[in-house]
Protein backbone atom coordinates (compact mmCIF):
# COMPACT_ATOMS: atom_id res chain seq x y z
CA UNK A 1 0.00 0.00 0.00
CA UNK A 2 1.35 3.37 -1.02
CA UNK A 3 1.14 5.74 1.93
CA UNK A 4 2.68 9.01 2.95
CA UNK A 5 5.90 7.33 4.03
CA UNK A 6 6.54 6.01 0.51
CA UNK A 7 6.46 9.50 -0.93
CA UNK A 8 8.60 10.87 1.90
CA UNK A 9 11.13 8.10 1.27
CA UNK A 10 11.21 9.00 -2.42
CA UNK A 11 11.80 12.66 -1.50
CA UNK A 12 14.62 11.64 0.85
CA UNK A 13 16.27 9.52 -1.86
CA UNK A 14 16.09 12.33 -4.41
CA UNK A 15 17.49 14.83 -1.91
CA UNK A 16 20.43 12.53 -1.12
CA UNK A 17 21.10 11.97 -4.82
CA UNK A 18 21.37 15.71 -5.36
CA UNK A 19 23.64 16.07 -2.30
CA UNK A 20 25.91 13.38 -3.79
CA UNK A 21 25.79 15.24 -7.11
CA UNK A 22 27.05 18.41 -5.43
CA UNK A 23 29.93 16.38 -3.95
CA UNK A 24 30.82 14.71 -7.24
CA UNK A 25 30.50 17.57 -9.74
CA UNK A 26 32.36 20.17 -7.74
CA UNK A 27 33.97 21.71 -10.80
CA UNK A 28 31.01 22.07 -13.12
CA UNK A 29 28.74 24.95 -12.15
CA UNK A 30 26.03 23.95 -14.64
CA UNK A 31 25.61 20.52 -13.05
CA UNK A 32 25.66 22.15 -9.61
CA UNK A 33 22.70 24.31 -10.63
CA UNK A 34 20.92 21.21 -11.95
CA UNK A 35 21.50 19.47 -8.60
CA UNK A 36 19.91 22.45 -6.83
CA UNK A 37 16.89 22.13 -9.12
CA UNK A 38 16.66 18.44 -8.24
CA UNK A 39 16.85 19.28 -4.54
CA UNK A 40 13.96 21.76 -4.83
CA UNK A 41 12.02 19.11 -6.72
CA UNK A 42 12.42 16.64 -3.86
CA UNK A 43 11.16 19.27 -1.39
CA UNK A 44 8.18 19.83 -3.69
CA UNK A 45 7.40 16.09 -3.70
CA UNK A 46 7.15 16.23 0.09
CA UNK A 47 4.88 19.28 -0.04
CA UNK A 48 2.51 17.72 -2.56
CA UNK A 49 2.42 14.41 -0.66
CA UNK A 50 1.55 16.14 2.63
CA UNK A 51 -1.03 18.25 0.83
CA UNK A 52 -2.72 15.13 -0.52
CA UNK A 53 -2.59 13.02 2.63
CA UNK A 54 -3.67 15.83 4.98
CA UNK A 55 -6.37 16.92 2.53
CA UNK A 56 -5.16 20.53 2.68
CA UNK A 57 -4.56 22.50 -0.50
CA UNK A 58 -2.17 25.04 1.12
CA UNK A 59 0.76 22.71 0.45
CA UNK A 60 0.19 23.04 -3.28
CA UNK A 61 0.23 26.83 -2.95
CA UNK A 62 3.66 26.56 -1.36
CA UNK A 63 4.86 24.37 -4.23
CA UNK A 64 3.63 27.09 -6.59
CA UNK A 65 5.80 29.67 -4.81
CA UNK A 66 8.81 27.34 -4.70
CA UNK A 67 8.52 26.83 -8.46
CA UNK A 68 8.43 30.62 -8.94
CA UNK A 69 11.50 31.24 -6.82
CA UNK A 70 13.35 28.31 -8.43
CA UNK A 71 12.70 29.70 -11.91
CA UNK A 72 14.01 33.11 -10.83
CA UNK A 73 17.06 31.50 -9.24
CA UNK A 74 17.82 29.46 -12.35
CA UNK A 75 17.55 32.54 -14.59
CA UNK A 76 19.87 34.65 -12.43
CA UNK A 77 22.30 31.77 -11.87
CA UNK A 78 22.62 31.10 -15.58
CA UNK A 79 23.05 34.82 -16.28
CA UNK A 80 25.90 34.97 -13.76
CA UNK A 81 27.37 31.84 -15.36
CA UNK A 82 27.28 33.36 -18.84
CA UNK A 83 28.94 36.54 -17.56
CA UNK A 84 31.64 34.53 -15.78
CA UNK A 85 32.33 32.45 -18.87
CA UNK A 86 32.58 35.61 -20.98
CA UNK A 87 35.11 37.15 -18.61
CA UNK A 88 37.19 34.13 -17.53
CA UNK A 89 36.55 31.68 -20.40
CA UNK A 90 36.00 28.82 -17.94
CA UNK A 91 33.33 27.62 -15.53
CA UNK A 92 35.74 25.72 -13.30
CA UNK A 93 34.79 26.55 -9.72
CA UNK A 94 38.41 26.44 -8.58
CA UNK A 95 39.36 29.23 -10.96
CA UNK A 96 36.46 31.48 -10.02
CA UNK A 97 38.02 32.74 -6.80
CA UNK A 98 39.11 36.15 -8.07
CA UNK A 99 36.85 39.04 -7.14
CA UNK A 100 38.26 41.34 -9.82
CA UNK A 101 36.11 41.17 -12.92
CA UNK B 1 -0.61 -4.71 -5.48
CA UNK B 2 -3.11 -2.72 -7.51
CA UNK B 3 -2.61 -0.52 -10.54
CA UNK B 4 -1.82 2.78 -8.74
CA UNK B 5 0.91 1.05 -6.76
CA UNK B 6 2.44 -0.18 -9.99
CA UNK B 7 2.29 3.34 -11.44
CA UNK B 8 3.94 4.75 -8.33
CA UNK B 9 6.77 2.20 -8.37
CA UNK B 10 7.36 2.62 -12.11
CA UNK B 11 7.58 6.41 -12.02
CA UNK B 12 9.61 6.54 -8.80
CA UNK B 13 12.09 4.07 -10.27
CA UNK B 14 12.31 6.29 -13.35
CA UNK B 15 12.77 9.37 -11.13
CA UNK B 16 15.62 7.79 -9.16
CA UNK B 17 17.25 6.46 -12.34
CA UNK B 18 17.12 9.86 -14.04
CA UNK B 19 18.39 11.58 -10.89
CA UNK B 20 21.40 9.26 -10.89
CA UNK B 21 21.81 10.05 -14.59
CA UNK B 22 21.88 13.79 -13.87
CA UNK B 23 24.73 13.53 -11.40
CA UNK B 24 26.82 10.89 -13.20
CA UNK B 25 26.61 11.86 -16.87
CA UNK B 26 29.83 12.73 -18.59
CA UNK B 27 28.21 15.29 -20.85
CA UNK B 28 26.28 18.25 -19.34
CA UNK B 29 23.78 18.11 -22.24
CA UNK B 30 22.94 14.54 -21.22
CA UNK B 31 22.55 15.72 -17.62
CA UNK B 32 20.05 18.34 -18.72
CA UNK B 33 18.08 15.77 -20.71
CA UNK B 34 18.04 13.42 -17.71
CA UNK B 35 16.72 16.33 -15.63
CA UNK B 36 13.90 16.74 -18.15
CA UNK B 37 13.08 13.03 -17.72
CA UNK B 38 13.04 13.39 -13.95
CA UNK B 39 10.65 16.37 -14.18
CA UNK B 40 8.32 14.31 -16.38
CA UNK B 41 8.31 11.37 -13.95
CA UNK B 42 7.74 13.71 -11.02
CA UNK B 43 4.77 15.33 -12.76
CA UNK B 44 3.28 11.85 -13.28
CA UNK B 45 3.65 11.23 -9.54
CA UNK B 46 1.92 14.54 -8.81
CA UNK B 47 -0.94 13.49 -11.06
CA UNK B 48 -1.21 10.39 -8.90
CA UNK B 49 -1.50 12.70 -5.87
CA UNK B 50 -4.35 14.64 -7.53
CA UNK B 51 -2.28 17.81 -7.98
CA UNK B 52 -3.13 18.21 -11.65
CA UNK B 53 -2.44 21.93 -11.95
CA UNK B 54 1.06 21.67 -10.49
CA UNK B 55 1.85 18.65 -12.67
CA UNK B 56 0.95 20.60 -15.81
CA UNK B 57 2.83 23.67 -14.56
CA UNK B 58 5.89 21.53 -13.89
CA UNK B 59 5.91 20.26 -17.47
CA UNK B 60 5.05 23.58 -19.11
CA UNK B 61 7.16 25.96 -17.04
CA UNK B 62 10.04 23.73 -16.04
CA UNK B 63 10.52 21.52 -19.06
CA UNK B 64 9.31 24.20 -21.46
CA UNK B 65 11.14 27.22 -20.14
CA UNK B 66 13.75 26.56 -17.48
CA UNK B 67 15.24 23.42 -18.98
CA UNK B 68 15.37 24.97 -22.44
CA UNK B 69 17.28 27.85 -20.84
CA UNK B 70 19.66 25.31 -19.28
CA UNK B 71 20.16 23.58 -22.62
CA UNK B 72 20.79 26.92 -24.34
CA UNK B 73 23.48 27.84 -21.83
CA UNK B 74 25.09 24.40 -21.81
CA UNK B 75 25.32 24.32 -25.58
CA UNK B 76 26.47 27.94 -25.81
CA UNK B 77 29.37 27.52 -23.40
CA UNK B 78 32.34 25.65 -24.72
CA UNK B 79 32.95 23.33 -21.79
CA UNK B 80 36.04 21.19 -21.54
CA UNK B 81 34.45 17.95 -20.34
CA UNK B 82 37.58 16.05 -19.34
CA UNK B 83 38.79 18.95 -17.24
CA UNK B 84 35.37 19.20 -15.62
CA UNK B 85 35.44 15.53 -14.64
CA UNK B 86 38.58 15.87 -12.52
CA UNK B 87 37.91 14.89 -8.93
CA UNK B 88 34.87 12.80 -9.80
CA UNK B 89 36.48 9.50 -8.82
CA UNK B 90 38.27 11.12 -5.89
CA UNK B 91 35.07 12.40 -4.31
CA UNK B 92 32.95 9.39 -5.27
CA UNK B 93 33.43 7.43 -1.99
CA UNK B 94 32.75 10.38 0.33
CA UNK B 95 29.80 11.55 -1.76
CA UNK B 96 28.22 8.11 -1.85
CA UNK B 97 28.85 7.65 1.88
CA UNK B 98 27.22 10.97 2.79
CA UNK B 99 24.25 10.25 0.54
CA UNK B 100 23.75 6.75 1.94
CA UNK B 101 23.97 7.95 5.56
CA UNK B 102 21.50 10.76 4.83
CA UNK B 103 19.04 8.46 3.11
CA UNK B 104 19.29 5.92 5.95
CA UNK B 105 18.63 8.60 8.57
CA UNK B 106 15.69 10.13 6.73
CA UNK B 107 14.10 6.76 5.92
CA UNK B 108 14.56 5.77 9.57
CA UNK B 109 12.57 8.85 10.62
CA UNK B 110 9.84 9.08 7.97
CA UNK B 111 10.00 5.81 6.10
CA UNK B 112 8.00 2.61 6.44
CA UNK B 113 10.69 0.69 8.36
CA UNK B 114 11.76 2.99 11.20
CA UNK B 115 10.14 4.07 14.47
CA UNK B 116 7.58 6.15 12.52
CA UNK B 117 8.06 9.28 14.62
CA UNK B 118 5.47 11.32 12.77
CA UNK B 119 2.88 8.56 12.91
CA UNK B 120 2.54 8.75 9.14
CA UNK B 121 0.07 5.89 8.95
CA UNK B 122 -2.45 7.74 11.09
CA UNK B 123 -1.98 10.92 9.08
CA UNK B 124 -3.78 9.46 6.11
CA UNK B 125 -6.86 11.62 5.59
CA UNK B 126 -6.74 11.44 1.82
CA UNK B 127 -10.05 11.88 0.05
CA UNK B 128 -10.75 10.56 -3.41
CA UNK B 129 -12.31 13.59 -5.01
CA UNK B 130 -15.27 13.19 -7.41
CA UNK B 131 -14.73 13.38 -11.14
CA UNK B 132 -16.02 16.97 -11.52
CA UNK B 133 -13.64 18.28 -8.83
CA UNK B 134 -11.33 20.95 -10.26
CA UNK B 135 -7.94 21.14 -8.59
CA UNK B 136 -7.13 24.33 -10.51
CA UNK B 137 -10.30 26.03 -9.30
CA UNK B 138 -9.65 25.15 -5.66
CA UNK B 139 -6.03 26.27 -5.92
CA UNK B 140 -7.11 29.55 -7.50
CA UNK B 141 -9.64 30.18 -4.75
CA UNK B 142 -6.97 29.84 -2.07
CA UNK B 143 -4.31 31.66 -4.10
CA UNK B 144 -6.37 34.79 -4.72
CA UNK B 145 -7.86 35.09 -1.22
CA UNK B 146 -5.62 33.78 1.56
CA UNK B 147 -2.31 33.98 -0.29
CA UNK B 148 -2.85 37.08 -2.40
CA UNK B 149 0.01 39.04 -0.82
CA UNK B 150 2.60 36.25 -1.29
CA UNK B 151 1.30 35.93 -4.84
CA UNK B 152 2.06 39.61 -5.49
CA UNK B 153 5.49 39.21 -3.89
CA UNK B 154 6.17 36.26 -6.20
CA UNK B 155 5.39 38.43 -9.22
CA UNK B 156 7.81 41.10 -7.95
CA UNK B 157 10.48 38.41 -7.50
CA UNK B 158 10.01 37.35 -11.12
CA UNK B 159 10.29 40.97 -12.27
CA UNK B 160 13.51 41.42 -10.29
CA UNK B 161 14.86 38.21 -11.81
CA UNK B 162 14.12 39.44 -15.34
CA UNK B 163 15.79 42.80 -14.71
CA UNK B 164 18.81 41.18 -13.04
CA UNK B 165 19.31 38.60 -15.77
CA UNK B 166 19.12 41.21 -18.55
CA UNK B 167 21.34 43.67 -16.68
CA UNK B 168 23.96 40.97 -16.07
CA UNK B 169 24.16 39.67 -19.60
CA UNK B 170 23.64 42.81 -21.68
CA UNK B 171 26.86 44.16 -23.05
CA UNK B 172 27.32 47.47 -24.79
CA UNK B 173 29.93 47.34 -27.49
CA UNK B 174 32.32 50.20 -28.10
CA UNK B 175 31.94 50.54 -31.85
CA UNK B 176 28.16 50.31 -32.03
CA UNK B 177 26.46 53.31 -33.64
CA UNK B 178 23.15 54.30 -32.15
CA UNK B 179 20.84 57.30 -32.18
CA UNK B 180 20.33 59.72 -29.31
CA UNK B 181 16.77 61.03 -29.65
CA UNK B 182 17.33 63.86 -27.15
CA UNK B 183 20.12 65.36 -29.18
CA UNK B 184 18.18 64.83 -32.38
CA UNK B 185 15.25 66.81 -31.04
CA UNK B 186 17.43 69.64 -29.77
CA UNK B 187 19.04 70.34 -33.15
CA UNK B 188 18.30 73.80 -34.49
CA UNK B 189 18.47 75.05 -38.02
CA UNK B 190 21.58 77.15 -37.36
CA UNK B 191 23.61 74.08 -36.33
CA UNK B 192 23.15 72.23 -39.56
CA UNK B 193 22.45 74.76 -42.32
CA UNK B 194 24.89 77.39 -43.56
CA UNK B 195 23.76 79.83 -46.25
CA UNK B 196 26.67 80.82 -48.47
CA UNK B 197 26.51 84.04 -50.38
CA UNK B 198 28.44 84.08 -53.62
CA UNK B 199 28.28 85.93 -56.87
CA UNK B 200 26.66 84.34 -59.81
CA UNK B 201 29.06 83.02 -62.41
CA UNK B 202 29.36 85.06 -65.56
CA UNK B 203 30.31 83.64 -68.90
CA UNK B 204 33.14 85.79 -70.13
Amino acid sequence: MIGLSSYLTLGAIMFSISIAGIFLNRKNVVVLLMCIELMLLSANINFVAFSYFLNDISGQVFVFFILTVAAAEAAIGLAILVTLFRNRNTIDVDQLDVMKG
Amino acid sequence: MNFTDLVFYFFSAMLVFSGLGVISSRNPVLSALFLVLSFFSCSALWLLLQAEFLAIVLVLVYVGAVMVLFLFVVMMLNINITQMRQGFVRYLPIGALVALVMVAQMVWIVGPVGPDVFNTEQLNQAVQQPADYSNTKELGKVLYTDYVFPFEVASVILLVAIVAAIALTMRRREMTKYQTPGKQVQVRKADRLRVVKMDAETNE
